[in-house]
């Protein structure tokens, strides 16, 4: 049996009166890939800002590697370096090059010198294709190089889970490829991912379990040749035969 | 406001200028030419135009207070270079503690309002007087050392840095809240994401309206005279009481506006280059 990663019991969280997560039970074991999927304001990147603590939930609890992160007085600085996270917007920081990007959070949070952090970040930036792009500033890369830029730089914290939120989803439909592959290379090195994403025939490929979001709770769970194949619920039908419809399946 | 305040007209005239040849350049030269000539020949025409050219442009008396009113306009530069310096950080303090969250700071936060509607309300002039002469009235021995000049340079401190503080807030608002989730969500504290992320885009963004701020300040260093210090403004005075001419004013004037030109073409200058920048950030 593998360690658990990360475990979510009964979470809530609303908006005002606008309830967004209705209690979400859901585990990851340690270098399990699921993907979320469901229609948009089903609660996919609410659920993730939650686990980043981001966003505080209402209720239920939290739980990383064994110590449940939602308790009273836990160091949210201390959880949030541990859990990587990739944005939709990609959200570089504009006035700083590709590089200091990617070494701002080692250097003020984990305390490396200079040398150390722009050697790990033109190491995994090499990795990544973008070594060239070191000195460049956002604006002037592409977005698929923008969301790898943001990929490394949530790497580079050395996280024990990332959550990819929705990150192909702003990008032109020919740079899609590069970033997805980025992330195939993750789970192929053993990265734990939480990941919200409309690619379907990618979180068939690529998850070890696909979650059907619809209105704030998991409707259906399992592995995605059965979700895709042969889903139970009518909703879960009813989404793919759309997303299907639209060409994306 | 000035032409120049408009980034979009006066970028717009300066390209026709230089980008539709010869003939635009000479249109606009004989325009001008020919509306200066207007302007001059109504003024020197009016009927009491020899008496003011006795009285404000005498030759002699401007090259005689010349150099003493420039010696004294160093102090007014002096001025708000110290004032700049310091309102340039204690306006930041103000906006950051402004923008502090949680009910924990409601004191604070309530205090940094008070502060800047109060001195954005008061008068420059009420501030000055108020504080020096008031300030030394109270007799306190500590106190007695500070010159009217100090409390001169406090007052425009305090009366600037509201103005400031509010720019800067505007700046900080400004800054999407994607990049706080970005840097807090790496493990960044929120002084840190501030310090690193926020303010330096937000300072990027004000430097044009700050600057604006700043020649308004300039301006404003000749009201210190009012409590003492001998001036430029204060040093004309002088001058126009001793000759029974006000020459020495337009001196004072003249040197002013030298001083604010450069600004406000640095500021036209750095609005025409962000508009660039997001153009091409569009494109």
């Amino acid at each position: 049996m593998r360690n658990e990663a990360l475990r979510l019991e009964r979470v809530r969280k609303s908006f005002g009166k606008n309830e967004v997560l209705k209690g979400i039970d859901l585990g990851l074991a340690e270098h399990e890939v699921v993907c979320l999927i469901g229609a948009s304001g089903s609660g996919k990147s609410t659920l993730l800002r939650c686990v980043n603590l981001l966003e505080p939930i209402d209720e239920g609890t939290i739980v990383l590697l064994g110590e449940e992160i939602t308790a009273q007085g836990v160091k949210v600085n201390e959880v949030r370096r541990r859990i990587g996270i990739v944005f939709q917007s990609y959200n570089l920081f504009p006035h700083m090059s590709v590089l200091r990007n990617v070494t701002l959070a080692p250097r003020r949070v984990l305390g490396l010198s200079r040398e150390v952090a722009e050697a790990e970040a033109t190491a995994l930036l090499g990795r990544f294709g973008l070594a060239e792009r070191r000195d460049e500033y956002p604006d002037r890369l592409s977005g698929g190089q923008q969301q790898r830029v943001a990929i490394v730089r949530a790497l580079a914290m050395r996280p024990e889970l990332m959550l990819l939120d929705e990150v192909t989803s702003a990008l032109d439909p020919e740079l899609v490829a590069e970033v997805l592959n980025v992330i195939r290379e993750l789970a192929e090195g053993g990265m734990t991912m939480l990941i919200a994403t409309h690619e379907m025939s990618f979180a068939r490929d690529i998850a070890s379990r696909v979650c059907f979001l619809d209105a704030g709770r998991i409707l259906e769970q399992g592995p995605p040749g059965e979700i895709f194949s042969d889903p139970k619920e009518p909703r879960t039908q009813q989404f793919l035969e759309r997303i299907i419809e639209a060409g994306r399946l | 406001m000035s032409v120049g305040a408009d980034p979009g007209r006066g970028s717009r005239i300066l390209g026709d200028l230089r980008g539709s040849g010869q003939g635009s350049v000479w249109i606009a030269l004989a325009s001008t030419v020919v509306f200066a000539a207007i302007v001059v020949a109504v003024v020197v025409t009016s009927p009491g135009w020899p008496a003011v050219k006795r009285a404000f442009f005498n030759r002699e008396i401007f090259v005689d207070s010349f150099p003493e009113i420039a010696r004294a306009f160093l102090l007014n530069i002096r001025i708000f270079l110290i004032a700049e310096a310091v309102i340039l950080v204690f306006a930041l303090l103000i906006a950051v503690l402004r923008g502090l969250p949680g009910p924990i700071f409601f004191p604070i936060r309530a205090l940094a309002v008070i502060y800047t509607d109060l001195f954005r309300g008061i008068p420059t002039i009420l501030v000055i007087y108020i504080l020096g002469f008031g300030a030394p009235a109270l007799q306190l021995s500590w106190l007695e050392r500070f010159t009217p000049l100090f409390w001169g340079i406090v007052s425009l401190v305090l009366v600037y840095s509201a103005y400031v503080a509010e720019v800067y807030r505007a700046g900080i608002d400004s800054v999407h809240q994607s990049q706080e989730a970005a840097a807090r969500s790496l493990g960044l504290s929120r002084p840190q994401t501030l310090r690193f992320v926020i303010i330096p885009q937000a300072v990027r963004r004000v430097i044009p309206p700050l600057l604006n701020d700043f020649i308004g300040l300039q301006k404003d260093t000749a009201l210190v005279a009012l409590i003492g210090p001998i001036e430029a403004f204060r040093q004309s005075q002088i001058d126009v009481a001793a000759t029974f001419n006000y020459t020495p004013y337009l001196c004072t004037a003249l040197l002013f506006v030298l001083l604010t030109i450069p600004m406000a073409r640095l500021t036209d200058w750095l609005i025409a280059r962000d508009r660039r920048r997001q153009l091409a950030g569009a494109a």
